[in-house]
């Protein structure tokens, strides 16, 4: 199958969720090209806001038009929101409990040449700690697609990331349908080991899963898409089963999916092995996408490596 | 412009009103034993105005969608917005003295999750502008006529945000936006001037493309003549900037940076109340 951009199924889910529902309202910050929100804006010239450089504003007007009964979705690089706009997404939009979407791109060293400064890999842990906030992250096109109409359905604020790049797809489109939020995706079982991704690395867990099986290792591969709420149910199920957990994400191993199952497992006392992979406490670079994941060690053979040293 | 000058019986009901909200602000800071007096008081005769005779509101129906809104940026403010939101009957006045209590409804600084008839919550200073703009483009989207005034403080727009939002409004010809500047010269260490000096306010506000109102913040006929001629602008956002006093209307707090964000101790309680309640007679028998 060819690869789709996330960012053009955001784009074009935002129309078909526009057509049907007059409430929803997109914000964006100078970045509506790259975010494809311009597919929005086209269709709806009135309920499309383009805030300009300006991301503190956007956040506090997307948190006032939600206050009015809008369902508002803003987007910008996930630098910029959540990086920029802490204290704007607390106080407006999470303490305020106010209906905003937060759909940022360019997460990740996947974003390439840009270098570090456009290399987002602290969001998950800034929104995972914030009270009242969802997060998501899409591990497929089709996957994106749902979780922005999951956004738009129900209730609340709410964050999701994908980075710069084109996917492969990993579902059918009508797989996703009882998607639910809180519901990770368990996508192969397996005995010997467990690999929890989330994003884009969730289909480097699916080739790890296929190196390890013809080496007679049976790995199960988790997409945790839905990071918060945290699916501790598959999580605690499957480290019973197989005792030895990975998990990787174009993240900071601080704060991430690695924090999220650690302290589970830690709490719960379920005795694993136990390895997070993830970008090491340091800023990414300037380069091309695949040599800086292989730089990062997040490809998919690092994961079948990290999987046989736990064996 | 619509000319208040006759409406003696109205500026006198909402003269008296303002002093009974400041006794208010004084019970629950001696109460609560913190609080910021300084800046509660000195944007009390504003949001009085608002509330009493200017806003179409329903305390019985708070999220009624054609209400003007009301938003308290300088969240510290609190006291005088829940004494007010109280008076309106939006809760029972005895939650007031429960301000910053563990259970109450009344948290230090605004909280709409927590409040009726509180809008958004506040206190991280410089956003709340940008929230009435989001107020006023949905008012505008959906074709409603109600109106949007935020309070901000002179500190307060040091902030970065306050100028995007000044930029945006303007924009987006938000005719159906006002701004009230609580120009009282103070915030916690010092004096404006000293500090950022925003003596070119008016200049600044005009360049960003607002319509420009000054006036005395305290005088109550001033404040409803400015707010009919915000309401009537067409094309631009309204900002009123309002020359205050900071801990107006009891003289020892009267530009007094050090009553910013301290209550008052028993016998500044008593004081107080003592003038405030000179001044309430006065008012009565005027
Ligand atoms: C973003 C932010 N920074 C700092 C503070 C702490 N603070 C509370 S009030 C205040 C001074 C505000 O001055 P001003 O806006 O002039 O208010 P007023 O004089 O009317 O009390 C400060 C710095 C805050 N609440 N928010
Ligand atoms: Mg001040």
């Amino acid at each position: 199958m060819e690869k789709i951009n996330p960012r053009d199924m955001y784009g074009e889910t935002l129309v078909k969720l526009g057509e049907k529902n007059p409430n929803i309202v997109v914000l964006d910050a100078d970045l509506a090209k790259s975010t494809k929100t311009y597919k929005f804006g086209k269709r709806f010239p009135e309920r499309f806001f383009d805030m300009g450089i300006a991301e503190a504003n956007m956040i506090s007007v997307a948190a006032g038009l939600a206050s009015c009964g809008k369902t508002a979705f803003a987007s910008t690089f996930a630098v910029f929101v959540p990086g920029k706009v802490y204290d704007q997404i607390r106080m407006s939009v999470a303490y305020s409990n106010m209906n905003v979407k937060m759909f940022s791109t360019h997460a990740g060293v996947s974003v390439g040449k840009d270098g570090a400064s456009h290399q987002m890999l602290e969001d998950i842990a800034l929104m995972r700690v914030m009270p009242n906030m969802k997060v998501f992250a899409p591990s497929d096109p089709f996957q994106t697609g749902r979780i922005v109409e999951l956004m738009a359905e129900n209730y609340g604020p709410m964050y999701a990331r994908v980075g710069r790049e084109a996917m492969y797809p990993i579902y059918q489109k009508n797989e996703l349908e009882d998607m639910t939020i809180g519901r990770s995706i368990t996508l192969k079982e397996g005995e010997d080991a467990t690999i929890i991704a989330h994003g884009m690395m969730v289909r480097e867990a699916l080739i790890a899963h296929d190196t390890l099986k013809k080496q007679g290792v049976n790995a199960e591969v988790i997409d945790m898409w839905t990071i918060k709420p945290f699916d501790a149910e598959a999580v605690l199920k499957s480290a019973k089963k197989t005792g030895r957990i990975v998990t990787v994400e174009e993240h900071s191993i601080i704060g991430g999916i690695g924090s999220a199952v650690a302290e589970l497992l830690s709490e719960k006392k379920v005795n694993v092995t136990f390895k997070r992979m993830g970008v090491n406490d340091t800023f990414g670079e300037s380069g091309d996408p695949s040599d800086l994941l292989k730089k990062y060690c997040l490809t998919s053979e690092d994961i079948v490596e990290n999987v046989k040293k736990l064996m | 412009m619509q000319n208040h000058a006759h409406d003696k019986e109205l500026i006198k009901k909402l003269n008296l009103k303002a002093v009974r909200v400041r006794k208010q602000i004084i019970e629950m800071l001696y109460h609560a034993k913190s609080g910021h007096p300084g800046g509660s008081l000195s944007a009390t005769d504003a949001i009085v105005a608002l509330y009493f005779h200017h806003m179409r509101h329903n305390p019985k129906n708070p999220g009624d969608p054609d209400r003007d809104r009301f938003i308290l940026s300088k969240g510290h403010a609190a006291p005088a917005l829940y004494a007010v939101l109280a008076e309106s009957g939006y809760f029972s006045k005895k939650e007031l003295l429960t301000l910053r209590q563990v259970g109450s409804i009344l948290q230090g600084h605004p909280a709409n999750t927590r409040t009726p008839g509180v809008e958004v919550s506040t206190g991280s200073l410089g956003q709340g502008l940008s929230f009435g703009i989001g107020v006023a483009l949905a008012g505008k989207l959906d074709k409603k006529n109600y109106n949007v005034y935020v309070l901000i403080g002179d500190g307060e727009s040091e902030e970065g945000q306050v100028w995007e939002a000044a930029a945006s409004a303007s924009h987006h010809k938000l005719d159906n936006l006002t701004a009230l500047l609580d120009r009282n010269m103070l915030q916690i260490d010092g004096c404006t001037e000293d500090i950022v000096g925003l003596e070119s306010t008016k200049e600044r506000w005009a360049a960003f493309g607002w319509n420009i109102i000054e006036i005395d913040g305290h005088d109550i006929k001033q404040i409803l003549d400015a707010l009919h001629e915000a309401d009537s602008y067409k094309g631009k956002p309204t900002m009123i900037i309002m020359r205050t006093v900071k801990g107006r209307g009891v003289s020892f707090m009267e530009n007094n940076v050090d009553f910013h964000g301290v209550a008052p101790n028993e016998e500044e309680y008593k004081q107080a109340m003592k003038e405030l309640d000179e001044t309430e007679k006065k008012l009565m028998e005027d």
